[in-house]
C-alpha cells in the first residue's frame, strides 16, 4: 500500500462519522454481520464489465443456460469500473474484470490485482493479444480506422497514414473524440512507436487542423454517415452497430472504412478482455467463464453481434471487414499501452481535451 | 437534541468532502500545485463561473417570468402553463442534451449548453417564485397601486417581496450548474465537472480528478458566501393580515397573446424538441427494446431506490432544516451551509468516495441500497433541508410553547404538532429528492447493488452502444415517471386552486 498511515487515518475518520451516524439510528445496522467471502465452486460469479449491458447481457445469459453458474454483474464505462476496482483494492467483490481496453487492464494489473492467468488458457490466444505475464487475455480485437463519406472523400484520396492528418488538404474535416479510451490508447501507441515528440507534433497538428471534436465514436459515425462530417477516427465496429440500429448492413451504410496501410500507427489493434482478481484465482466456475469466452460460440457471437475480431485463431471474422490476418498491424506491444500518466499530459497539454 | 441530530445530517453529507481532502491530501503539495496553478484551471474556472452566472440568470428571467404569468394575470390557459412550466423538471440534462444534439447540426459549446441547462432548470426559480407569489399578502401591492404607482413599479414591489425564493432558486440552479454532467459532456462546454469525468476517463487520472474537485468545492464556497451575503440585506416583510387572500389578476387584455406566444415558444424548446427527438428515434431505430419485463423491473428499481434515498434525505433533513427554522444563529447557519458543499460535487466523486467508504468502514452495506441512499442523502440533504425550513418559518413556535405548556412532553410535542406542521415542506422536499434521484446517473452506477438496473442505467446502457430505439421507452418511461413528483411540486405551490369555483 503507498501510504497506509493516510489510508487509515481516512478509514479513522470515515469511521468517526459513522459512529456518530450509529449512534443516532440506535443501532440500527447492527444485525448485518459481515459475510466473509470464501469462493469455491458455489456456481455463482461476480463479473464487473466495462462493456455495454446490452451487448454483454445476452452472452452472459448463454452461459448461465449452459453451465449453470449465476452471473452477477455491474455494467460501467470501462475507465469508471477501472477507477471502482483501484478504489475496491483487496476487497472487492469482483471475480472477474471485462474490459475495453488493454491500457485499463494494465492499470489494473499494475496494482497487482489480477492473478496470472494459466498458460493453457493465455495459449489459445496470439501473443500480440494478451499480457505479457498472463494477468489479462484478449477476448476480442477492435481496428482503429477511418471512417469516411466517400462522397466528401474520394477513395483515391485516402490518406496512407494517419499522419497525414494535420496536412491542410485535411483542415475542418477530422472528427475525433478524444475523451475516448480507444483514441488515448492509440496516442500512447504513437509514443511507444515514434516517441514523445512525434505524439506532441501530431497533437499539436491535429489541433491546429480545425479538428471536429466529438464525444464519442458512434456521434462521429452518424455524423460522418449524414454527411455532415467528411471523415474520423474511430474503431472499426462502430460502423457495424449504427447500421444495424438502422436495420441495416455495414455493406448498404454510405460511410466507410479505410484501414491505414503498411503497419502505420492509425491502424492500431487494441483489444477488449478480462482479467481475474486474485481471490477467484483457483475458482472453478470463473476458469469456466474466461473458457466460454474464448470458446467458438462466444467468439462467434462478438463476430456476429459486435462487428468485433475473434482472437481465437480459426474463428469465423465479421462480414464486412478484411480478415484480422490481413491487416497490416503497427509494432505495437499491448503491454506498453498501461504507461497512460504520459500519454494524458500530452493530450491535456495539447488543448484537444478541457 | 436537535443539534445533536443536525450534526449526524450534515457529517452524512460531509463523508464525501472527507475522503475528497484526505485524497487531495495524499498527493502532496508539489503535485497539487502542479494540477492547480495551470492557465486550463484558470480557463475552466471562469467557463464554470460564467456558465452558472448565465445559466441563473437566465432561469431567475424565465422563472420568475413564467410564474408571474401564471399566479398574476388572466392568462389563457392558465393552469395548464402551470403545470407544463414545472415539467421540464422532470427531464434529464443528458436526455435534453442528446435530443438537441440529434435536432440540430453542430449544437455545442458554451451557449448551447447554457441553453440546455437554462431549459432544465429555470423550474428550480419558476416552482418557489410561483409558490411565493401564491402566498403573498397582496396588501402591500395594492398600497403601492393606490398611491398612484404603475404597473412596472407595482411589479418591482412584488419581485421584493418573493426575493427569497428568487435567490433560494436561484443558488440552486447555479449550484446545480457546477455539478452537471449530462449537458456539459455531451455539448462539450469545459467545464469543472467535465474536466473531473475526463480525468477519470483519462487513464483513471484520480489526483488531477480530486484536485479539480476541490477547487469546485472552493467554487461552492464562493457562491454560498455570495447568497449569504444578499441575504443578509433582505428585511422581513410582514404580513399584513392573517387571511389569505387571493391577489387581483392584471388583465393582459391585447397582451395575452405576446404573453401566450412566449410561453409556448419556451415549452416548445424546453419539453418539445426532447418529445420529437426521441420519438424519431424511436421510430427510425431497429434496435429491440427491453421486454416489458425489463422495462417495468427497471422502473421498479428507479422507484424502490429513489424513494429509499427520499426517505433517508427526509429523515437528516427534518433536524436540520428545523434547527435552522427554530434557532437561527451562526452555528445553524454554519451547518446549513456546510450541508450545500457535497451537493455541488458531481456524482462520480461523491461515488467513489463511498467506494471507498462502504469498503473500508461500513463493508457489509456496499453495493446496497442502503449505501445508495446514504448516497443520495448527501448529494440531496439541502434540497430537502430547504423544504422542511421554509415549512417550519411558516409554523409559529407559538403552537409547539401551547403544547408544552399544556403539559405534553418533547416527543408528544414533535408527533403531534411539529410534525404535522411540517408535513406540506417534508412532502414537497421528499417529491423533490425522489425526483432528483429518479435522474442520478454516475453515482447509481457506482453504488448500485450488483445486477440492479434502474431507468437511468438502462438508457446509458443503451445510447452508449448507439442503440436508440431500445433506449427510447426507458427515457419516455423515466420522464414521465419523474413527471409525478413534478406535478406535486407545482400542486404544493397552491397555483392549481381553483379560487374563481368558490
Amino acid at each position: 500500500m503507498p501510504a497506509p498511515t493516510r489510508r487509515s487515518l481516512l478509514t479513522l475518520a470515515c469511521a468517526g462519522l459513522l459512529a456518530i451516524g450509529l449512534a443516532a439510528c440506535g443501532g440500527e445496522e447492527d444485525g448485518t454481520s459481515g459475510t466473509s467471502a470464501t469462493p469455491a465452486s458455489d456456481k455463482k460469479i461476480t463479473v464487473y464489465s466495462g462493456r455495454s449491458e446490452s451487448l454483454v447481457k445476452p452472452l452472459l445469459e448463454k452461459f448461465t443456460q449452459q453451465s449453470g453458474i449465476t452471473v452477477e454483474a455491474r455494467y460501467a464505462a470501462t475507465a469508471a469500473m477501472a477507477s471502482q476496482l483501484l478504489e475496491e483494492g483487496d476487497k472487492s467483490p469482483a471475480d472477474v474484470f471485462f474490459a475495453q481496453d488493454a491500457g485499463a487492464l494494465g492499470a489494473v494489473a499494475k496494482k497487482g490485482m489480477f492473478a496470472p492467468l494459466p498458460n493453457e488458457v493465455t495459449g489459445q490466444v496470439p501473443e500480440s493479444y494478451r499480457a505479457r505475464g498472463g494477468e489479462w487475455v484478449g477476448v476480442t480485437a477492435r481496428s482503429r480506422v477511418l471512417v469516411y463519406n466517400p462522397d466528401l472523400v474520394p477513395a483515391a484520396q485516402l490518406p496512407a497514414s494517419v499522419f497525414d492528418l494535420t496536412g491542410p488538404a485535411w483542415k475542418g474535416k477530422v472528427g475525433v473524440a478524444p475523451t475516448n479510451a480507444s483514441f488515448q490508447a492509440f496516442v500512447t501507441a504513437i509514443r511507444v512507436q515514434h516517441g514523445d515528440a512525434k505524439a506532441t507534433e501530431f497533437l499539436a497538428g491535429l489541433k491546429a487542423n480545425d479538428p471536429q471534436v466529438r464525444d464519442g465514436n458512434a456521434k462521429i459515425v452518424e455524423e460522418v454517415e449524414a454527411g455532415t462530417l467528411a471523415a474520423g477516427l474511430v474503431n472499426h465496429y462502430y460502423l457495424g452497430e449504427i447500421a444495424k440500429e438502422r436495420g441495416k448492413t455495414p455493406e448498404t451504410m454510405k460511410a466507410k472504412l479505410h484501414f491505414f496501410p503498411n503497419g502505420d500507427t492509425g491502424a492500431l489493434v487494441n483489444v477488449a478482455g478480462v482479467g481475474v482478481l486474485k481471490k477467484a484465482a483457483a475458482d472453478p466456475d470463473v476458469r469456466a467463464f474466461v473458457d466460454y469466452l474464448l470458446g467458438a460460440e462466444a467468439q462467434a457471437y462478438f463476430a456476429e453481434q459486435t462487428f468485433e475480431y475473434p482472437v481465437i485463431p480459426g474463428a469465423a471474422a465479421p462480414a464486412y471487414v478484411p480478415p484480422l490476418a490481413s491487416l497490416k498491424v503497427p509494432a505495437v506491444d499491448l503491454n506498453d499501452l498501461d504507461q497512460l500518466e504520459a500519454t494524458i499530459a500530452l493530450i491535456k497539454s495539447s488543448g484537444l481535451v478541457p | 437534541m436537535l443539534l445533536a441530530f443536525s450534526v449526524v445530517a450534515v457529517g452524512v453529507a460531509l463523508i464525501p468532502l472527507v475522503y475528497l481532502m484526505v485524497r487531495t491530501g495524499e498527493a502532496g503539495w508539489a503535485r497539487i500545485a502542479e494540477e492547480l496553478f495551470t492557465r486550463r484551471v484558470l480557463r475552466l474556472a471562469l467557463n464554470t463561473l460564467g456558465l452558472a452566472a448565465v445559466v441563473t440568470t437566465a432561469s431567475v428571467v424565465l422563472g420568475v417570468g413564467a410564474a408571474f404569468l401564471v399566479v398574476r394575470t388572466d392568462l389563457p390557459l392558465r393552469r395548464t402553463f402551470a403545470v407544463l412550466a414545472a415539467l421540464p423538471l422532470a427531464v434529464p440534462t443528458y436526455i435534453a442534451a442528446f435530443a438537441w444534439v440529434s435536432t440540430v447540426e453542430g449544437f455545442a459549446g458554451f451557449w448551447p449548453a447554457a441553453l440546455v441547462l437554462t431549459l432544465c432548470s429555470y423550474p428550480y426559480v419558476y416552482l418557489p417564485v410561483a409558490g411565493a407569489l401564491t402566498a403573498a399578502d397582496p396588501a402591500l401591492e395594492e398600497v403601492a397601486r393606490s398611491f398612484g404607482r404603475g404597473s412596472w413599479r407595482t411589479f418591482l414591489v412584488i419581485l421584493r417581496r418573493v426575493r427569497p425564493a428568487i435567490v433560494g432558486g436561484g443558488l440552486l440552479v447555479a449550484l446545480y450548474v457546477l455539478s452537471d454532467f449530462g449537458a456539459v459532456s455531451i455539448l462539450r462546454a469545459d467545464t469543472f465537472t467535465r474536466a473531473i469525468f475526463i480525468a477519470f476517463d483519462l487513464g483513471f487520472d484520480r489526483t488531477g480528478a480530486l484536485v479539480l474537485s476541490s477547487v469546485l468545492v472552493a467554487l461552492t464556497v464562493l457562491i454560498l458566501a455570495g447568497e449569504t451575503a444578499s441575504r443578509r440585506t433582505d428585511a422581513r416583510l410582514a404580513s399584513l393580515g392573517t387571511v389569505r387572500r387571493t391577489p387581483a389578476r392584471i388583465r393582459l387584455g391585447w397582451r395575452r397573446w405576446p404573453a401566450v406566444a412566449a410561453l409556448a415558444c419556451l415549452l416548445a424548446l424546453a419539453l418539445g424538441v426532447t418529445t420529437v427527438s426521441l420519438g424519431h428515434r424511436l421510430a427510425q431505430g431497429a434496435s429491440r427494446p427491453g421486454t416489458w419485463d425489463e422495462v417495468a423491473t427497471a422502473a421498479g428499481n428507479s422507484l424502490l431506490l429513489s424513494a429509499a434515498g427520499a426517505a433517508l434525505t427526509i429523515l437528516l433533513a427534518v433536524p436540520l432544516g428545523l434547527l435552522v427554522a427554530r434557532v437561527p444563529g451562526l452555528l445553524s447557519g454554519t451547518l446549513e451551509r456546510l450541508s450545500y458543499l457535497s451537493h455541488a460535487l458531481p456524482g462520480l466523486v461523491i461515488g467513489l468516495s463511498l467506494v471507498f467508504f462502504g469498503i473500508n468502514v461500513v463493508y457489509p452495506l456496499y453495493q446496497t441500497t442502503a449505501l445508495l441512499a446514504l448516497a443520495y442523502a448527501a448529494l440531496f440533504l439541502p434540497l430537502a433541508a430547504a423544504s422542511v425550513t421554509g415549512a417550519a418559518v411558516h409554523a409559529p413556535p407559538v403552537l409547539e410553547d401551547v403544547a408544552r405548556s399544556l403539559g405534553s412532553g418533547g416527543l408528544a410535542v414533535l408527533r403531534r404538532v411539529t410534525l404535522p406542521l411540517l408535513l406540506p415542506g417534508i412532502g414537497a422536499g421528499a417529491a423533490l429528492v425522489f425526483l432528483t434521484c429518479m435522474k442520478e446517473l454516475p453515482t447509481t452506477l457506482l453504488l448500485r447493488p450488483t445486477g440492479m438496473d434502474t431507468l437511468a442505467t438502462e438508457l446509458w446502457s443503451n445510447t452508449s452502444v448507439a442503440a436508440y430505439a431500445a433506449a427510447a421507452p426507458y427515457a419516455a418511461l423515466l420522464v414521465l415517471l419523474s413527471s409525478v413528483p413534478t406535478w406535486l411540486l407545482t400542486a404544493r405551490t397552491g397555483i392549481l386552486t381553483k379560487e374563481d369555483a368558490s
